[in-house]
Order: C-alpha cells, then structure tokens, then sequence
C-alpha cells in the first residue's frame, strides 16, 4: 500500500515538472530564438542611428531615448502618488467603508486592462489638458498604469513592519508624521523600490496605451537636451516632444514585409528583455542591500 | 471589591520608619473599553515616587492594558475608551483628559516593552530619537545625553566602542537595556515596563532587576510581570488584579506574607492562576 501511494507521490511530481516544463521552455524557445535571430545586429551602430528605411542602418537611438525619458516621467509620478496613498491608507486612514470602498478599488485597478488607460489618457491628457501626444502624456500615463501596483507593494511594505517599532516610537513621543518619517518610510523602503522597479519593468514593455495617445512609430530625432532649444531654453524642453519606444519599434519593424527588419526587431526585443530583466535583478539587488540590516 | 482608600492607607502606615511616600500619580475611578468589552473596572490606585510599584495578576486580567492607560498608548488603536482619571502629580495634570495631548503624556511617562523593540537603526540613534523627536539637534547634548543614558542602564561599558553599530547585533539582554536607555535619555518621571524580562533568559533578567532596583533612585517605577518572584524581588509595592478588577495593593512584603484577601493568597501560593 505504501509503494501505491508513492507511486502517485512520483507520479505528481512528473505531472507538476510538465507543468513547469510548458511555461519555462516556451519561454526559453522564444528568447532563444531572438538571441539566434536578434544578436548578430547587436552593434554600437544599432543603438546610436535612428531608424531608417535601410534595414542595416537602422538603429533604436529614439526608441530607448525615448523609453528612458517615459519611464522618468513615469516614475517621477507614480512613486510620489503611488507611496503617498499606500502611506496614507495603511497609517492615517480611518477604518470605515470609504477606506474599504478605495481598497476594493485600487486593487480593481489593477486589473484593467491597459488599452482603458491608453483611452483614458487620449481623452484627458491629451486632448482635455492638452499635453499633447508627448514624453509627458505618455509617462504620466504609464504612471497611472502602474500605481496600483506601487500601492500595494508600499502598503505590503508597511504592512511587515512590526507594531512593536511603531509603538516604540509613539511612546517616545514621536507625532505621526515623525513616526512615518523616521520609521515607516525608511524601513518600508526596500519593498517600496521592489514595487516600483517591478512596476516600471511592466510599463517599459508597455505598447497599447502609447500607440493610443499616438506616440509616432518612425522617428528620426532626439527630444530637445536641456538648455539647447530656442531661447528660453528650459530643463524640461523635451518633455512635451513627440518620442517613440522600444515595443512600438518592435511592432513598427516586424509589420515590415523584409526579412532584415525582422531582424532588427528581434534585436530590439533582445534589447527590451534585457532591460526588463536587469531592472527585476535590480529590484532584487535593492530588496537585499536594504534588508540585511533589518531582522523581523 | 476593595474600597479605594483603604490600600493607600494601610500601604503608607506600613512602610515605618521611612519618610512617608510621595504619590507621583494615582489613577481614580479608571474604567476602560476596548469597543464594547469592559476590560478594567473601576481601578483606583497610587504610584509613589521613586519607588517600584509592581502589577501582577493572571494573563488576561488587564495588567498590560492598565499600565497602557498611563502613556495613554489605547489612543493609538480606534474603539477604544477611557473613564476615570489617571492624575500626575505635583501638578495634578489628567494624563487621560482629552485636551492633554497624548505626545506631551509620553514625553513624561515613558515605556519599556515586553519585546525588546530597537529600532534598526545604531546603538547611538537609538538612544537619541526620544530627544530628536523633541527637536534636539546640538551634538553635543545629544552626546552627552546619549552616554548618561547608557550608563544609566548599565550598557555603557558594552557598548561605548560601537555606539555606531546596529542595535540588531547586540544581545537580547543588551536590546533590552537599550530600550531602557532609550526610555531615559528624555529624563521621564515615570518609567513603565511591560513584563520586560518575559523575553529574556535568567542571566539577563537578572541583570534588568538590578538596573531596576538602581533606577528606582531616580525615577518613579511602575512594572508589569507575570512572575511574581520577580515582583517580590523588585517591587516596593504590588498590586493584584484580577479580572479587570484591582484586588489588592498594598506594600509588597504584605502582599506576600500576609495579603489581606484570599483570592491574592491563592494566587500568590500557586492555588490559582
């Protein structure tokens, strides 16, 4: 009886590795398959020259100027909306049905679908502010795509702290704001970075809600560098220029009818992966650094 | 149960030969409510100065909750509510009247917790953010306060090469002295412990009774412990309680010799409890 019942113990573990098996080899098919394709366009030129008609002078200088610049913006929003109302709803928030009514609703949030926002930003940033189809719209945007997710990761953050620390501040006499200050935010830090990074990394991979508010697909020049434009010449001159990103010169490449161009996005993709996947290592990296002088 | 004159007087007549105790803070009438549950009854009695008062009772009979009225720490949790008086002499302030400001409150009582609970931060800023909350930024006091504290709590000597490291690396003994430390530097009146050996092993214990026994000198003591021993060992004064109820207060070899009711005998000998 006992052989029977570690037969099926045996015979679970196979099924669950198949499981496993099925995602982790796609996966590793499809990035294969891009470095095969991808890697032999790899050069210094590929990331400093602009598209071009000529699949082999075509690079992605405006796509990963632009992708930076969005994913600026995008943090530069999201962190300071995205902590202020994770710190607000765990410490100051009163416990009533409005508090349950934002909860429900920021965790809904996240879950809709990011073409909505893409629609969403169409009709206010753009044409309702009147922003334009620029670096901000987009990275105000992206922004709001991810703020529940930098909620959440804030409010879990907080969540792990120990209510023996909070209370060790409040009997010394610290205020509220004291507490948060010195104590919530700075150990909350790391899950906060976590949730942050991991939030830009889905929003650099991001396309429907960029192609939506009309970012160009073919584009052969920088945003404006600070204090170079027409007098007067600002620091922010470049955020409200046109712009593209890597996965619209992805798509823009592989609806190409040559071969070559193909290529080329394949080596954007391998591009993009990379990216995304040094930006969770980050992550990691930054929960680890942060964490080791904390034990709870 | 027990009137609330009797124990204060039989505690002052009994302690002979001794100047007469000084109230440094009495609570009157104090009921307390988590929502709906009544969890103390009606509780009224003395802390004197520069003695040791101890709190004991079985788990759940309210001491924790009593000893948190005094640094009003219930107000940091919605529901819950306070009547009664908790008075704090020679001023006579109500520590639990709703204009007095709860921060002001625990700028003068401060409190040792059951777990030692430094914050990850060094051994010196440990010390210090009682006086940084209060908006101290001179170095040179912060300094000077910060080692009086230490040595206040006996952990000056460990740790004056390392004031910079980690609270975290020290010992649980040594956190827990840290806190005391950390409860000194802003020189409170009252000084409230909360069962602060329960998470310590014999050695440490032992050295957190001493440093109580020393700080007495200087500061008014008031501890919750679930050991009577260590109530014995410390304590000026005990009181029992049960229930949310205060059965009896009075001078700690009393309480253990010859307590005047049977429930606090029953307690004490291990009948009950």
């Amino acid at each position: 009886m006992i052989a029977a019942h570690k037969r099926w113990d045996f015979a679970f573990g196979v099924l669950g590795m198949l499981a496993l098996m099925v995602g982790v080899l796609t996966f590793a098919a499809l990035f294969v398959e891009m470095i095969i394709n991808g890697a032999p366009r790899l050069s210094w030129d590929f990331f400093s020259q602009f598209p071009s008609r000529k699949p082999d002078q075509a690079g992605i200088l405006s796509a990963w100027v632009g992708s930076t610049l969005v994913m600026l913006v995008t943090a530069a929003t999201a962190v300071p909306l995205g902590v202020g109302a994770g710190v607000y709803l765990e410490e100051y928030a009163p416990r009533n049905w409005m508090t349950d009514l934002i909860e429900i609703n920021v965790t809904n949030l996240a879950g809709v679908p990011s073409i909505v926002y893409g629609l969403l930003a169409l009709g206010l940033f753009v044409y309702g502010f009147g922003l334009g189809q620029s670096i901000l719209t987009a990275g105000l945007t992206l922004g709001l795509l991810i703020l529940p997710v930098v909620i959440v990761a804030t409010r879990e953050a907080i969540r792990s702290i120990p209510i023996a620390i909070r209370e060790g501040a409040y009997a010394l006499g610290a205020t509220k704001w004291q507490t948060t200050a010195d104590h919530i935010l700075p150990y909350s830090l790391a899950g906060i970075m976590t949730g942050v990074i991991i939030g830009m990394a889905r929003a650099i991979g991001e396309t429907a809600p960029v192609i939506t508010i009309g970012a160009l697909t073919f584009i052969a020049f920088l945003p404006q560098a600070p204090l170079t434009g027409d007098p007067p010449a600002g620091l922010f001159d470049w955020i409200m220029s046109p712009f593209t990103v890597m996965p619209i010169q992805m798509f823009n490449w592989t609806s190409r009818p040559e071969a070559a161009f193909h290529q080329n996005a394949a080596a954007a993709g391998l591009v993009l992966v990379v990216m995304t996947l040094s930006m969770n290592a980050l992550a990691i990296y930054i929960r680890y650094r942060l964490r080791k002088n904390i034990k709870w | 149960m027990v009137s609330t004159s009797i124990p204060e007087v039989s505690a002052a007549a009994a302690v002979s030969g001794t100047p007469a105790p000084v109230k440094k803070s009495e609570s009157q009438n104090l009921n307390f409510f988590y929502g709906n549950l009544q969890a103390l009854k009606n509780i009224s009695m003395p802390l004197y100065e520069k003695k040791v008062t101890a709190l004991i009772g079985p788990s759940g009979c309210g001491k924790s909750t009593y000893l948190r009225c005094f640094n009003r720490m219930h107000d940091l949790y919605p529901g819950n509510r306070y009547e009664g008086r908790i008075m704090l002499y020679p001023d006579n302030t109500d520590v639990l009247n709703p204009e007095v400001d709860p921060i002001e409150v625990r700028m003068r009582i401060s409190m040792v917790f059951q777990k030692p609970n430094p914050f990850p931060k060094s051994i010196y800023e440990n010390v210090a953010y009682g006086l940084r909350v209060r908006g101290e930024r001179k170095r040179a006091l912060l300094d000077e306060k910060v080692e009086e504290a230490l040595r206040n709590a006996a952990l000056w000597d460990e740790v004056k090469n390392r004031l910079n490291q980690l609270a975290f690396n020290l010992s649980g003994g040594q956190q827990q002295r840290l806190c005391i430390a950390r409860a000194l530097a802003t020189d409170p009146e009252i000084l409230l412990f909360d069962e602060p050996t329960s998470a310590l092993d014999p050695i440490a214990t032992t050295s957190i009774e001493e440093l109580i026994a020393e700080l007495k000198q200087k500061i008014t003591i008031f501890i919750v412990t679930h050991n009577m021993q260590q109530a014995a060992r410390v304590s000026d004064y005990t009181a029992y309680m049960y229930l949310g109820e205060l059965i009896e207060f009075d001078v700690t070899n009393k309480i253990f010799i010859k307590p005047a009711h049977k429930q606090t005998e029953d307690y004490i000998t291990g009948r009950f409890g």
